[in-house]
């Protein structure tokens, strides 16, 4: 078995997650997705479209920071990507704070582009490394974007799994409700029940995440981690040991 | 005419404490020796408005205390993790929050941009970004059956702040793709920018640089400040001073750490 990295057995996983799409578009502090988006345009020969937020170079937006917006509100986004420092199990993200809004316990960065792109964006992969009865809980404590709306709320978006350091769920949208769909190598689904703080559905037998294969191993660290390094140079370094260039 | 200031303390002099101040993204010029300018200048009750995001711009000037109003749809320091500062007086309730998500507060800009009281937008219905917001409505959409959608109010600001690439000497500012400094501009009362270098000649005689050109029409004062995003990147140009970004989280970890880096950063002006 060949040796791979979490990072890189994640955004393969992302890659089969995404399939067969026109655009890929990616937001703010998320390198992984990124690797994955950029390693699936490098296998399709320049399919599907990247937009990376943050880059000039695997950017084609001409209009300013709200062409994403303005092109996701029309459907022209296929997929994005959101985490959050609470996910539950209706699919509810909370990017904002714990503890009463007006008194926080603890302060997130802030809801990003989710309290919209949540709901306009057909495939929404959410994605957290952090899975603990801290992050994965019963019920967020600040709804930055709902999982779900009632019916007549314009909604032509929404999750379709969750990707996190231990394991893939899938998202059912009618029931509101996870299903695990496989284990990354290494972990097992005791240890998924044990840290997830919401219930989920699971067959019966649980396969494991499958490994990438060379030649997608080759690609992301060939080809795609120099990409990488240009909107995510910490991160580029750390997991692919790309030199940041310092240019002036 | 817009003025060529002698230097970047005397360009953000012109903003009174207590203005509305709007300042671009990252990736889309962070006016970094302006920010230090302005809080040299001691600068406060600020209504900062970032479109839509901001790093250790609004970092700096919430540690430093500037700022009244935080108008935002999040402030982090990106791969150097949390923004301390922001955090910290999020957490004692320093700062007023106004929680967004980024295509409100684009559409709340480009609202004022055309001169008009609001803009629609989809998305927000059933978040808690709605439910905190007095300001924002929902209502029928009147073209549609059973259709709720949100209403924003514009936002005017009253100062566009953020850093470019070059000016010219009739105050017409080179954004290149950055094209919401263009909307800012558009929609602010007074736009200050602080370029990397002046343009010989005029920006609006070349039509691949017309095109993306703040018209000096909209320009109140320009200054001249180069590597003006430091220790941030300014695309195209140079990247982001990683070593000091570090240190800088490090830092602002604390308020005496954040103080010390003050005083070796801004209070005293940095070596050229």
């Amino acid at each position: 078995m060949t040796d791979f990295r979490a990072e890189e057995l994640l955004a393969d996983t992302i890659m089969r997650l995404i399939g067969d799409v026109r655009h890929v578009a990616v937001g703010n502090a998320s390198p992984i997705p990124a690797l994955a988006a950029l390693t699936l345009r490098e296998r399709g020969g320049g399919k599907p479209y990247v937009s990376l937020l943050g880059s000039r170079r695997h950017m084609f937006f001409t209009d300013g920071g709200r062409e994403l917006f303005d092109c996701a509100g029309q459907g022209r986004v296929d997929v994005f990507f959101l985490s959050g420092g609470e996910i539950d199990g209706e699919g509810n993200i909370n990017l904002v704070s714990i503890g009463d809004y007006d008194q926080p316990n603890v302060r997130f960065p802030g809801s990003f582009g989710s309290g919209y792109l949540y709901y306009v964006v057909p495939k929404v992969i959410l994605f957290r490394l952090e899975h603990s009865r801290r992050t994965l809980v019963p019920k967020v404590s600040f709804v930055s974007a709902p999982g779900g709306n009632d019916a007549n709320v314009h909604r032509t978006g929404g999750p379709v799994g969750l990707i996190t350091n231990r394991c893939l769920f899938s998202f059912d949208r009618a029931r509101k409700r996870f299903t695990l769909v496989s284990v990354h190598p290494g972990r097992t689904v005791d240890d998924v029940i044990e840290n997830t703080g919401f219930d989920f559905d699971r067959p019966d037998h649980v396969p494991v995440t499958p490994a990438p294969t060379p030649e997608t191993l080759k690609l992301m660290r060939e080809t795609v981690a120099p990409q990488l390094a240009e909107v995510y140079p910490q991160f580029a370094q750390r997991v692919f040991g790309v030199k940041v260039a310092a240019t002036s | 005419m817009p003025t060529i200031a002698k230097s970047v303390d005397e360009a953000v002099a012109a903003i009174p404490d207590g203005a509305m101040v709007v300042v671009p993204r990252e990736a889309c010029g962070a006016p970094m020796e302006a920010t230090r300018a302005l809080i040299r200048r001691g600068a406060k009750r600020l209504h900062l408005v970032c479109l839509p995001t901001s790093t250790m711009q609004a970092d700096m000037l919430i540690g430093a205390d500037c700022v009244e109003t935080l108008e935002t749809s999040a402030v982090s320091l990106g791969e150097f993790g949390p923004a301390p500062r922001f955090t910290a007086a999020v957490l004692s309730k320093a700062i007023r929050m106004k929680d967004a998500t980024c295509p409100a507060l684009y559409a709340q800009v480009q609202a004022a941009e055309k001169g008009v009281p609001f803009m629609p937008l989809r998305g927000l219905i059933g978040s808690d970004i709605l439910a905190h917001r007095a300001d924002w409505r929902v209502i029928d959409n009147p073209f549609g059956n059973n259709d709720p959608i949100v209403l924003l109010p514009a936002i005017r600001p009253d100062f566009a702040l953020f850093h470019a690439a070059m000016a010219d000497r009739a105050g017409n500012v080179f954004v290149g793709r950055d094209r919401e400094l263009l909307t800012m501009a558009h929609a602010s009362a007074h736009t200050i920018a602080t370029v990397e270098k002046l343009y010989d000649g005029n920006l609006m005689d070349d039509p691949a640089l017309s095109a993306a050109t703040v018209p000096g029409f909209y320009v109140e004062t320009i200054a001249v400040a180069p590597r003006g995003a430091w220790p941030l990147q300014l695309l195209d140009h140079y990247p982001a001073d990683g070593a000091h970004l570090a240190e800088y989280a490090k830092a602002a970890a604390t308020a005496e750490g954040f103080a010390r880096y003050l005083e070796q950063n801004v209070y005293v002006k940095r070596a050229a």
